[in-house]
């Protein structure tokens, strides 16, 4: 127990649990992303019924809910760790800095993970607020589908990307997220020990199309709604 | 040609270093880059200025002691290749080269570009042999070793230590360095015995000699002059979790 305790410590072990909570994340965002299409068809309706019933699933939602929470914050815990330990291990920076080129995977992605991380969490805090701890039923937001009474959502997200603020706010936050992917995806099998000179340049591509599409479902959506309105 | 350099100059381990300009004249294109600095060290001496500290051994590609930053890239801009294999034909009249050395915590500068390199030694003596009795060789086919694992070991025992892969990295992590020399032993049987404690003893003291985490740039992999695959960090990470769940 000891030995897996300090192995969980160890440098290895960091980026393993930095890796299988960014995947669990990573699980997420999709989810996440599919179901906000949702907001572009069924003129509100199919989304609030979507939210309903994701409320709906109370403890399985809670639940879901904390094992995101932990991830994120062993998430944040990790990549501290890791910044701070660079700063250690190279007090002294070059005076001139460049790269080896192929086939190295350094990129602006990956060089910059802490930055397009922080901005994530920002934005996440900011996006909870106003969204799930936003204003509910009680100020007024309450709509009736299949003769069910429920929060009106889908109005609040329209009334939100109605303002260009937002809209832009959201969209460099989802250029963030899709920076952070990029690199994410595959680096988190590599860090597992998951690499084979086969199947490691799929999946390298696979994340970078995954990120890119990912971030441009969220995307689109502030867009669509500021331009098109509701469905 | 003439080229503008810039050289790290540092009087010793705690002293403040600074990039010094110098111009070196003259310069022959089939001259390597060491062979440049010998030169402009012989003007340096003769003016009776202290010559620039740097190391080197073999000059042939094969011992790892040779260790420059030339433009921001560890061993230059050739993949591949040690900084003795780089030749100035690589560089054209009225260049600028900056010359540092090798930036980590663990490899203490000495002087100059010189950096102590003894972390290496520490994290190979943690667990990178195999304890064996002395004695008459074995019988060379006593032991069936197939072609794969052969090359594959082979390719991980050509690391030569120079310590490129630190000075590369982003967060200057010896995992390429520490994996190499743990999977050239995981892919043989004379290796097997001590594979579980290996993991753990070497990747421990790479932890404690202060080398910083992989982020999987795999910038060690492009400067490496073995061009060691990063294959051998994921061999590693696996070597190290099994080690931790059972041992």
């Amino acid at each position: 127990m000891a030995s897996i305790v300090s192995a969980v410590m160890s440098s290895v072990g960091r980026k393993i649990l930095m890796s299988l909570t960014g995947l669990v994340m990573f699980g997420f965002v999709i989810g996440h992303m599919v179901g906000n299409l949702q907001l572009l068809t069924g003129g509100g309706d199919v989304f609030n019924r979507y939210a309903h019933f994701l409320i709906g699933l109370g403890g399985l939602l809670i639940l879901a809910e904390l094992v995101l929470l932990m991830s994120l914050l062993v998430h944040i815990w990790t990549a501290v760790n890791i910044v701070r330990g660079k700063r250690a291990a190279r007090p002294v920076s070059y005076g001139k800095s460049g790269s080896a080129g192929a086939p190295s995977r350094k990129t602006f992605a990956s060089s910059t993970m802490i930055y397009t991380g922080v901005l994530i969490l920002v934005f996440l805090v900011i996006h909870i607020k106003s969204f799930k701890y936003g204003p509910a039923e009680a100020e007024g937001y309450v709509t009736t589908v299949d003769g069910v009474e429920m929060r009106d959502l889908h109005r609040l997200v329209i009334e939100t990307f109605q303002q260009p603020e937002w809209v832009i706010g959201y969209a460099i936050a989802m250029i963030a997220l899709g920076i952070h992917l990029s690199h994410a995806f595959w680096s988190a099998f590599q860090s597992l020990g998951l690499y084979h000179h086969r199947y490691t340049p799929i999946v390298y591509n696979v994340g970078r199309l995954l990120a890119f599409v990912i971030a441009l479902g969220f995307f689109v959506i502030p867009i669509w709604i500021y331009y098109f309105g509701a469905a | 040609m003439t080229l503008n350099l810039h050289i790290w100059r540092q009087e010793g381990p705690d002293r403040p270093g600074k990039l010094v300009p110098y111009k070196a004249e003259d310069v022959n294109r089939d001259m390597s880059l060491l062979e440049m600095l010998d030169v402009v060290n012989q003007d340096l001496i003769k003016r009776g200025e202290d010559p620039i500290e740097f190391d080197s051994d073999c000059r042939e590609g094969i011992c790892g002691m040779c260790s420059l930053v030339i433009n921001g890239v560890a061993h230059g801009p050739l993949n591949g290749t040690a900084t003795c294999q780089l030749h100035m034909r690589h560089y054209r009249d009225g260049d600028s080269i900056t010359i540092e050395p090798w930036r980590s915590q663990a490899f203490p500068v000495v002087r100059d570009l010189v950096t102590d390199r003894s972390s290496f030694d520490r994290i190979v003596q943690a667990g990178g042999y195999i304890s064996i009795n002395t004695g008459n060789a074995p019988e060379a086919n006593a032991l069936p070793i197939s072609k794969v694992d052969a090359d594959l070991a082979m390719d991980a025992a050509a690391c030569i230590g120079c310590g490129a892969c630190v000075a590369a990295c982003p967060n200057a992590s010896a995992s390429l360095f520490t994996a190499a020399k743990i999977s050239q032993f995981a892919s043989l049987p004379q290796g097997q015995p001590e594979r579980s404690e290996r993991a753990l003893r070497m990747v421990d003291q790479m932890d404690e000699e202060g080398f910083g985490n992989c982020s999987n740039h795999g910038e060690c992999e492009a400067v490496c002059p073995k061009e060691i695959s990063i294959s051998t960090i994921a061999s590693m990470k696996r070597d190290y979790v099994k080690a931790a769940l059972t041992v």
